[in-house]
């Protein structure tokens, strides 16, 4: 669906009108990203980064398959055969270094896709279905990247996967059972390494489905934009293409300079020493950390230091972790305020900016070793991540005065000048 | 209702937060961890400056043969190097015959197809390096991706190299427990102050470069540190070149970007 303004596609060339007749294809992209799709005409950068995670999604699936031909799940050879793909495989470093700091790009990309939405309100109605949608993606991203990981069998891989699949022994009664059955043994190993890579090459796939899914459900009601009202006429939109196209052409450009400066001369950068020691079960590291886009989640884990009436400390962390991303599945329902945009919540637009420093320290706490004061710090710092979203933002709309809104995007736009609005 | 529901989840887990946090609190002013000899005496490591550090940085060939040399002469007797093969040395500038003849000093397992026996015979250009049999204390780590495996790199592999001293008097004096173990040796640079690795490099002159540099316990440190550096990323230099290429381009191209971008946009208020 579309507003009804939308620009029709009308093919001239026989051969466009001949396969508009038997696939309409080229209809479908020209209604998806091209000038058949009106949008608000004052999107600013933060809504770039929508497409940027989706070209991230395609320089993993590219890079990974490739890298899939050359590597070997097998736990006495996978570290040898990433060390021949860095050094015998034409190009293999560059893929390699590729895929890894993609990784990191993928991360960093959709987090700030996730605060934009945050910010303006994107979660609420009528665009509710494409957050929940996020959200999955993000819990499947969580997961391919976790067992992307592994697949280097290095220290880090090793110890990071005992942890992380040990956190299900913490379940009562099933969890020392579910924890067998997942890893195929009491500890990684063979089996493990091999069902991570097979579920590693499937979940991009369907990552893939999600994100067509949280498109198709994008394009019924359009994008939002920074006022947060939605649009009324033809004036408060443009053309996807060019208008889109070109700013999305101009951030993907700024983007791929970041990240290939990265790659190609800071490519351990992200990543942890102790990944280049083959993995020794004998030989625990110092402080097992997982990546950087792990750091806040693993900070409220090991916040947890003390069992909580019946509750054990172990079972609390990894309850929490997991509510810490959960509780965004209910924001629609938990923010009540009509207005969107931070632009017009004074209280809300504070504690965004609280949020965002609390999410940067729990990151640090968590890339940190697990001992005093980083704990303490972590245990402060996770008091207000849940207060944010389970208590913050239930009420702050009541006790908020939003300033006013703009009409329209075209008076956001131009101002309140009528002969402006006519003419634009 | 959602958001009562809501509001009793958020204040359990921040109570039970702030269970952990008082118990934690309590425990760090009653009984303040006490300083360890590690986070007093643990140093960073020293600076070192190498050809191939930073954007432009490529290999000094001379210094990194240097560093094999040192490699072969010395730390070989201990550490292996598994990931490189013979045939790799070609990249840092030695020719096919001499690949050959380095190959061949070294005794390796090879399958003969006819007869199905496995014998040790001379290595060749396709071999990786041998397996080294290590019987003192410890265990030495594989030197192939240390570089890499290390924080600090390879001015961590110098400092290491350079490091060993006599365990400060001041030391045992404030920490009489951590007196260095019998069989390793005081290193302020380890992790943990005490490695099982005997001084490899201890007297000037203790391998004779022939390209004339002075063999100082510092230079042959120095050398073998830019050799790890080779061999853990053989191909920094192909990075490097490839990656301004990739820049230029990439700088290019987002410039036409931005010109289309504001063309398309001209005149449209936004
Ligand atoms: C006599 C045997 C021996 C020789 C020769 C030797 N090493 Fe070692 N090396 C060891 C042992 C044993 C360890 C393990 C130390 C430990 O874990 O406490 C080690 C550890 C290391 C480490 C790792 C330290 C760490 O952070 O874990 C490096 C780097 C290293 N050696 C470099 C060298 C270099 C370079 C040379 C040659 C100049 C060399 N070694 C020569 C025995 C040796
Ligand atoms: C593979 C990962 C993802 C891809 C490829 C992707 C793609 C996109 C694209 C192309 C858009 C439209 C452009 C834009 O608004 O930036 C969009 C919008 C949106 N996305 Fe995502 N997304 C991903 C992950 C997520 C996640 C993890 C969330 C939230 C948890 C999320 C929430 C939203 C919301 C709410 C919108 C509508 C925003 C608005 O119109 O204001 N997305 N997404």
């Amino acid at each position: 669906m579309s507003f009804p303004w939308a620009q029709h596609y009308k093919p001239s060339h026989p051969l466009m009108v001949y396969l508009d007749e038997k696939l309409p294809l080229p209809r479908f992209v020209y209604n998806a990203v091209g000038a058949g799709y009106p949008v608000p005409r004052n999107l600013n950068y933060a809504w770039n980064f929508g497409v940027l995670a989706g070209f991230c999604l395609l320089i993993q699936i590219v890079t990974g398959i490739v890298l899939a031909m050359h590597y070997a799940s097998n736990a006495g050879i996978a570290f040898d055969s990433t060390e021949h793909i860095m050094r015998d495989v034409n190009y293999g470093w560059l893929l390699r270094y590729a895929h890894a700091n993609g990784a990191s790009a993928f991360f960093a990309v959709v987090y700030i896709h996730i605060f934009r939405g945050f910010f303006y309100g994107s979660y609420k109605p009528p665009r509710e279905m494409i957050w929940l949608l996020g959200v999955v993606i993000f819990l499947l991203m969580m997961a391919t990247a976790f067992m992307g990981y592994v697949l280097p069998w290095g220290q880090m891989s090793y110890w990071g996967a005992q942890v992380i699949t040990g956190l299900f022994s913490a379940i009562p009664l099933i969890g020392g059972a579910l924890h067998t059955w997942l890893l195929g043994g009491f500890a990684p190993g063979d089996a493990a390494l091999n069902r991570f890579f097979s579920l590693h090459f499937l979940l991009p796939f369907v990552i893939l489905g999600v994100v067509i899914l949280h498109i198709w459900s994008l394009h019924i009601p359009g994008s939002s934009n920074p006022t947060g009202v939605e649009v009324k006429t033809e004036s408060d939109t443009v053309p996807f293409h060019p208008y889109y196209t070109a700013k999305d052409g101009f951030g993907l450009g700024v983007f791929l300079i970041l990240y290939c400066a990265v790659v190609f001369f800071a490519p351990n950068q992200f990543g942890h020493p102790d990944n280049y020691i083959p993995a020794n079960p004998m030989q625990t590291p110092a402080h097992i950390v997982p990546e950087w886009y792990f750091w806040p989640f693993y900070a409220i884990l090991r916040a947890f230091t003390q069992d909580f009436f019946i509750i054990p400390a172990k079972l609390m962390g990894v309850l929490a972790m997991f509510s810490a991303i959960l509780v965004w599945f209910f924001l629609p329902w938990l923010d009540r305020s009509p207005v969107r945009s931070g632009h017009y919540r004074p209280l809300h637009r504070k504690f965004f900016w609280v949020l965002v420093i609390d999410v940067l320290a729990l990151g640090y706490c968590g890339g940190a070793p697990a001992r005093e004061p980083y704990v303490m710090i972590s245990q402060v710092l996770a008091i207000y991540y849940f207060l944010h979203f389970l208590v913050i933002l239930p009420i702050v709309s009541s006790l908020e005065k939003p300033e006013p809104l703009p009409f329209s995007i075209t008076e956001a736009v131009l101002g309140k000048d009528d002969h402006a609005v006519l003419t634009a | 209702m959602i958001r009562i529901f809501s509001i009793l989840v958020g204040l359990f887990f921040s109570a039970a937060l702030l269970f952990s946090f008082g118990k934690g609190a309590y425990s760090y002013i009653s009984e303040p961890p006490a300083a360890t000899a590690v986070n007093v005496y643990h140093k960073e490591p020293k600076e070192l400056a190498l050809a191939s550090d930073g954007p432009l940085g490529k290999f000094d060939m001379q210094q990194v043969q240097r560093g094999f040399q040192v490699y072969t002469e010395v730390c070989s007797n201990c550490h292996m190097l598994h990931q490189v093969a013979f045939r790799d040395l070609k990249a840092i500038g030695y020719n096919d015959d001499e690949v050959k003849a380095i190959a061949a000093k070294h005794k390796i397992p090879h399958y003969d197809p006819k007869t199905g026996e496995v014998k040790n015979d001379n290595g060749m250009p396709t071999d990786h390096f041998p397996p080294v049999v290590y019987g003192g204390q410890g265990t030495p780590p594989d030197l192939s991706l240390i570089a890499k495996a290390r924080e600090g790199g390879p001015a961590y592999i110098y400092s290491v190299l350079t490091g060993y001293q006599d365990q400060p008097a001041d030391l045992l004096a404030k920490f009489p427990d951590s007196k260095t173990p019998d069989g390793l040796h005081y290193n302020p640079y380890f992790a943990n102050l005490n490695i099982a690795m005997p001084p490899p490099l201890t007297s000037d002159g203790q391998v004779s470069y022939k390209d004339g540099t002075k063999p100082t316990v510092d230079q042959m440190a120095q050398d073998v540190a830019a050799f790890l550096v080779w061999t853990a990323e053989p191909k920094l230099e192909n990075r490097h070149q490839a990656g301004w290429a990739v820049l230029i381009f990439l700088i290019f191209a987002t410039g036409l970007a931005y010109m289309a971008y504001q063309n398309v946009w001209a005149g449209k208020k936004h």
